[in-house]
């Protein structure tokens, strides 16, 4: 363990030099000697944060006569520490389904994903990840506080450190006013943002998102965006799925375009823009076949 | 456990900040107060029939509070879609089915408290003695019943799709076992082969819940029953508790979320 902790430490001397420190690294680890993330909770030693080799997932037709419908072909990809990737493809693309399997709601029919190295039908794979789905509603009879409270118990957050990272999740995301306010009472740009705050309760290294600035107004849209690049200088690696493809190319290092559940296209958007001499919007229209 | 903790402070939670149990428990009050006022006989101290009408209203209401709690939690966090940022941290689907199922048990613990406090308290004062130990007993088996009832519903929960119908079957098979439960083994007598071993066998597969209704204790002031024999009945009820949460965590483990 040592010597991946140190191995973890000289790639983050590495990578520090590419991004801003973060100010509390390793502080939800249980361990405190131990600061270093691979190091913190004994997750192995992984380059990637999130791996998926040749996932396929087939939804078993419900009824008689129905037929299976495959969700996901073949899928691989591998996601590095301290990027923002955009997870890209028409409805029905096979996003959702890819991101059901990366949280442990859906089993791969075959393939495998992992997340920092572990399995993602371990429970501890979720440990160090902040999810945030599409369209959710709270529990509506909490507050803002008391559901923060609940998740931060959830991941063994020690007490005092829960309270701090209540009220600075909170800041964050402008909600300190409401804060003792029943969730039923929010607007959907409230709630959304309380969404966000439960994402980052834990601190965590990997942010799944998808579609974060669905149903919201432009102002909300440009809260996220900015909270996204936050999360980017910071040095915390973000994934996720949009259809607000300019939202894409303003916060994303890399792409991927799904397409029918396989992957057609991953690169860098400048690359990508640069081989295929399009924009991003144009490259997507292309590689769906729309144009 | 923490987490099993977690989960439950939350369904405790959603009880005392929802309506249902204020508005069954008020009703419960206003309808044995109408009944505590009449005189039966024109005799005040005849409270026998006035402690078995309270006595069956506090069981029917901590029956629904039971079932529409429990019926309701799997569901409608799927449908508001709340189980899905749960699920996506560090907490197994184990945990989730146990938090539920002890949240639910605890929030109709403390009904039950309620419920028998003021019943203890209405039969009191007509009858100016509190027979504590029936009234413990009474109450304790009460709610190891429903710990039965609150398990076996949160399995129905994971079987049957809509909340509603969940608690529709869940309410009639435990009223079916309530009434007839023990006569299912006189009844598989009179019938021909092989009926007569199927009704048998359901005779014993059943969790018999009538064995936890003793109400008469409180009725008739009957002296307490044998500590030992509360101490079997409590692991019965264990054993089928344990069983429909074995079940239910063998169906949701393996389910897809999506």
């Amino acid at each position: 363990m040592s010597t991946q902790i140190l191995e973890r430490e000289k790639s983050e001397v590495a990578s520090s030099r590419t991004r801003e420190p973060r100010r509390d690294e390793g502080t939800n680890c249980p361990d405190p000697a131990s600061k270093s993330l691979a190091g913190c909770m004994g997750y192995p030693q992984s380059a990637a944060v999130i791996e998926i080799k040749d996932l396929r997932v087939v939804y078993r037709g419900k009824g008689t006569g129905q037929p299976d419908r495959t969700a996901v072909n073949g899928l691989s990809l591998s996601v590095q520490p301290g990027e923002v990737f955009g997870f890209l493809g028409p409805n029905g693309a096979g996003k959702t389904t890819t991101m059901n399997v990366l949280l442990g709601f859906v089993n791969a029919t075959s393939g495998e994903a992992r997340l920092f190295g572990t399995d993602v039908r371990e429970p501890i794979a979720r440990q160090r990840i902040g999810y945030l789905p599409e369209l959710t509603y709270y529990y509506r009879f909490l507050s803002a506080e008391e559901l923060l409270r609940f998740y931060a118990r959830i991941f063994r957050i020690p007490r005092p450190e829960t309270e701090r990272r209540i009220d600075e999740v909170l800041k964050l995301v402008e909600l300190e006013h409401a804060r003792r306010r029943l969730i039923r009472t929010y607007s959907k740009g409230m709630q959304q943002r309380v969404g966000l705050a439960q994402a980052l309760i834990n601190n965590p290294d990997l942010l799944i998102f998808d579609e974060p600035t669905s149903g919201l107004d432009p102002v909300g849209r440009m809260k996220v965006r900015e909270i996204i690049q936050r999360l980017k200088n910071e040095g915390k690696t973000v994934f996720f799925s949009s259809h607000e493809l300019g939202e894409v190319e303003t916060v994303c290092d890399r792409v991927a375009i799904l397409h029918q559940g396989e992957l057609k296209v991953e690169g860098r958007i400048a690359d990508l823009v640069r081989q295929h001499q399009l924009n991003l919007e144009q490259i997507f229209l292309k590689v769906i076949g729309y144009v | 456990m923490d987490n099993i903790r977690a989960v439950a402070g939350i369904v405790i939670k959603e009880l005392y900040r929802r309506k249902d149990f204020y508005v069954l428990f008020i009703l419960t009050i206003l309808i044995c107060l109408v009944m505590a006022s009449v005189h039966i006989f024109n005799d005040a101290k005849i409270v026998r029939y006035l402690k078995e009408l309270c006595l069956l209203l506090v069981w029917i209401s901590s029956l629904v509070i039971a079932i529409t709690t429990t019926a309701r939690q799997i569901p409608v966090e799927r449908e508001n879609r709340t189980l899905f940022p749960l699920l996506a941290k560090p907490l197994t689907r184990t945990e989730l089915l146990l938090g539920k199922f002890l949240g639910c048990w605890i929030a109709c613990g403390l009904a039950l408290l309620c419920f028998y406090t003021f019943f203890g308290l209405l039969a009191a004062s007509r009858e100016h003695h509190w027979p504590l130990i029936n009234y413990l007993q009474a109450g304790g088996l009460h709610w190891l019943m429903l710990g039965v009832v609150i398990a076996a519903t949160l399995l129905g929960s994971l079987v049957f799709a809509a909340p509603s119908s969940n608690a529709t079957i869940a309410f009639v098979v435990v009223t079916g076992i309530l009434l007839l439960g023990r006569h299912l083994n006189k009844v598989a007598l009179t019938l021909p082969e092989p009926r007569r071993s199927i009704l048998y066998s359901a005779y014993y597969a059943l969790p018999h819940l009538e064995l936890f209704d003793v109400r008469d204790l409180i009725i008739h002031d009957w002296p307490p029953i044998a500590w030992g024999v509360c101490g079997i009945v409590t692991l019965y009820a264990a054993a089928y508790a344990a069983l429909f949460l074995i079940a239910a965590c063998l169906v949701f483990r393996r389910r897809a979320l999506n």
